[in-house]
């Protein structure tokens, strides 16, 4: 199915955001709707956003390069990915980065054989305070994860395992 | 005292609408668009001396008064990238007192006449944008954004754009290629946004945190504002405190109080008995300071900090101990750059390449005294050449740590330190 099938309102309601001589604004959040589902965006849905503001697809394809949270790549339904820039290093998130990635049993980069989980090292989230933090971004948006111990962790990772099994 | 900025730590539930009108919201918007010619908004919040809490300090009003008024139309764009590492202070305010920032947001857009304005979240902010989307539409709802407001002529809209994962569109100019669905890679300056900014019309960039002071001065006056702080740096300002403190947060104090207050009275010291070592007061971009007496009694504001070999930045203050290494600090500043160069210039993009490098050896045991010398060289052959401040940014950490910690990096090459 075309985007413009599935989501006609939404789009409507993302180009009202912006003076309708510069629909190229729109780029950015039509991408992010476009990878909303899958994880990742795919080549006719590049023509497609392409076309709904008037650029060409390899203009799309480079803003999704640029851009560390475009995907057009099919990786784990769940990205976790955990800062290790230096705030947040300096109250252990090396450690827990090698926690959580050894509980997995991949490494940094990696994506678990079950499809499920990628884990990715990140810069700074703003919320050094409440360090180690994780990010996980998944069909459900982008949520924050703060003052995690590894129990914690692992609690939250098999609560996901199990609601994806119950589907 | 009672916050200015913070004021959820006063009044909880200041994040819903009848109560944040119940404390006084939005009298400042309507006193300014009801009373006040948009002329005179500015000129207050200059008299008031508040200067942009996103790193560069430039003072607010005269920036808005740089609007050019032969261009039309102009645009109101609120800079909420954060993503400084050490920077958490947009984020409180945001979700905790948001209709105070979006008040902000008005009284700016009505200063300049600008009918449209945009909030640019970096794209982890995704849950704060859809609340803000919650609370604009709760303003619509109420009378407070919308067509002819307060019964005059004035019609103001606001929305939100989310960012993707560059830290580089925290620097205006990029952020606003950005928004116009662009890669986000600076322009070169002049013409600065005043004069060419969003879509090539006049536009005001500002950080959510100095918008968010402009309600206290519109309600308060100028006078009333500069109570607060010293008089080269009047006002509050939110210190993000992180690293090895006991009780890292954002501490709203006057602009002038010390480090040590921040670090010990309300941070409540080092961890662990540990001994403090190095503070770099506007995080990863800073000068790292050594941490002794004299620059634990340096008042925190503008001036003070650049006496005493940093800045103020956005006063994100990283705390380091004495149980670790400026090297290995300095990798991770290096890291952090490395991967945020947008890659338009090349004094940066390779700079950061080698510099990634050289440390990497270093921090491996394989690096010799030479490349401690090597990564020093590099890093001021990159300072003054790019066309924004994130070359310069990425050389600071390094210059000053194999200046003042030589003997950290001694220890790692081998070398004797003399
Ligand atoms: C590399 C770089 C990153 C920046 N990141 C931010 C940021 O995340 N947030 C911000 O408000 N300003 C940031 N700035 C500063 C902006 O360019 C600009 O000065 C600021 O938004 C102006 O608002 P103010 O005057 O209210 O501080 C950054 C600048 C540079 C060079
Ligand atoms: S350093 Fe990890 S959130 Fe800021």
């Amino acid at each position: 199915m075309s985007l413009k099938e599935k989501y006609s309102q939404e789009i409507e309601q993302i180009l009202a955001k912006y003076p309708p001589e510069h629909k190229r604004s729109a780029v950015m959040p039509l991408i992010y709707m476009a990878q909303r589902e899958g994880g990742y965006v795919t080549k006719e849905e590049m023509a497609e956003i392409a076309a709904i503001v008037g650029i060409t697809e390899t203009e799309v394809a480079s803003l999704i390069g640029f851009y560390t949270l475009f995907h057009d790549k099919k990786e784990g339904i769940y990205r976790l990915q955990i800062c290790t820039d230096l705030p947040c290093a300096l109250r252990g998130a090396d450690r827990f980065l090698r926690d959580v990635c050894d509980h997995l049993g991949i490494q940094p980069g990696e994506t678990t054989p079950d499809g499920l989980f990628t884990v990715e090292e990140v810069k700074c989230l703003a919320a050094c305070d409440h360090a180690p933090v994780m990010q996980v971004q998944s069909p459900q948006g982008i949520e924050y994860h703060e003052q995690l111990t590894l129990d914690m962790t692992i609690g939250l990772l098999d609560a996901l395992r199990q609601a994806e099994e119950a589907e | 005292m009672a916050h200015i900025l913070l004021r959820h730590r006063d009044i909880p539930d200041i994040d819903q609408l009848d109560v944040y009108v119940q404390n006084g919201g939005f009298a400042a918007f309507k006193k300014a668009v009801t009373t006040m010619q948009p002329d005179e908004v500015t000129e207050e919040v200059k008299a008031s001396g508040l200067r942009g809490r996103g790193g560069a300090g430039f003072p607010t009003g005269l920036k808005w008064s740089f609007m050019d008024k032969n261009n039309w139309p102009h645009y109101v764009v609120a800079n909420a990238d954060e993503s400084e590492p050490g920077t958490f202070k947009d984020r409180e305010i945001m979700e905790r007192n948001p209709f105070q920032f979006l008040e902000g947001v008005a009284i700016a857009a009505y200063a300049v006449g600008a009918h449209r304005a945009y909030v640019y979240l970096r794209g982890e902010f995704w849950q704060v944008a859809a609340w803000l989307d919650e609370k604009i539409a709760e303003m619509e709802a109420a009378g407070y954004l919308g067509e002819n407001l307060f019964g005059t002529e004035y019609s103001l809209k606001i929305y939100t754009h989310l960012g993707a994962g560059a830290y580089i569109c925290g620097e205006e100019t990029a952020l606003l290629e950005s928004l116009e669905g662009k890669r986000g890679q600076p322009r070169i300056r002049p013409p600065f946004p005043p004069s060419y900014g969003l879509y090539g019309k006049p536009t005001v960039v500002n950080n959510v945190e100095t918008l968010a002071n402009v309600p206290y001065i519109i309600a308060n006056g100028a006078q009333a504002y500069r109570q607060f702080g010293t008089e080269k740096s009047p006002g509050v300002k939110i210190f993000s405190l992180s690293g090895n403190v006991n009780k890292p947060g954002n501490y709203e104090l006057p602009l002038g109080a010390t480090f040590r207050e921040l670090i010990y009275e309300y941070g409540g010291g080092i961890q662990d008995g540990h001994k403090i070592k190095a503070i770099m007061p506007a995080g990863a971009s800073s000068a790292v300071i050594v941490a002794n007496d004299e620059a634990l009694d340096t008042p925190m504001d503008y001036e003070n900090v650049q006496n005493v070999g940093s800045m103020l930045g956005s006063a994100s203050v990283i705390v380091i101990d004495d149980t670790f290494d400026m090297d290995w600090v300095v990798a991770k500043t290096i890291e952090f750059f490395k991967h945020e160069s947008c890659g338009k210039c090349t004094p940066c993009r390779e700079g950061n390449y080698w510099m990634l490098n050289i440390i990497e050896r270093i921090e491996e045991g394989e690096g010799s005294p030479q490349d401690v010398q090597l990564l020093d060289n590099v890093a001021h052959q990159m300072q003054g050449k790019c066309l924004c401040a994130l070359g310069e940014f990425a050389t600071m950490a390094v210059t000053t740590s194999i200046e003042r910690f030589p003997e950290d990096f001694a220890k790692r090459v081998g070398g004797q330190h003399e």
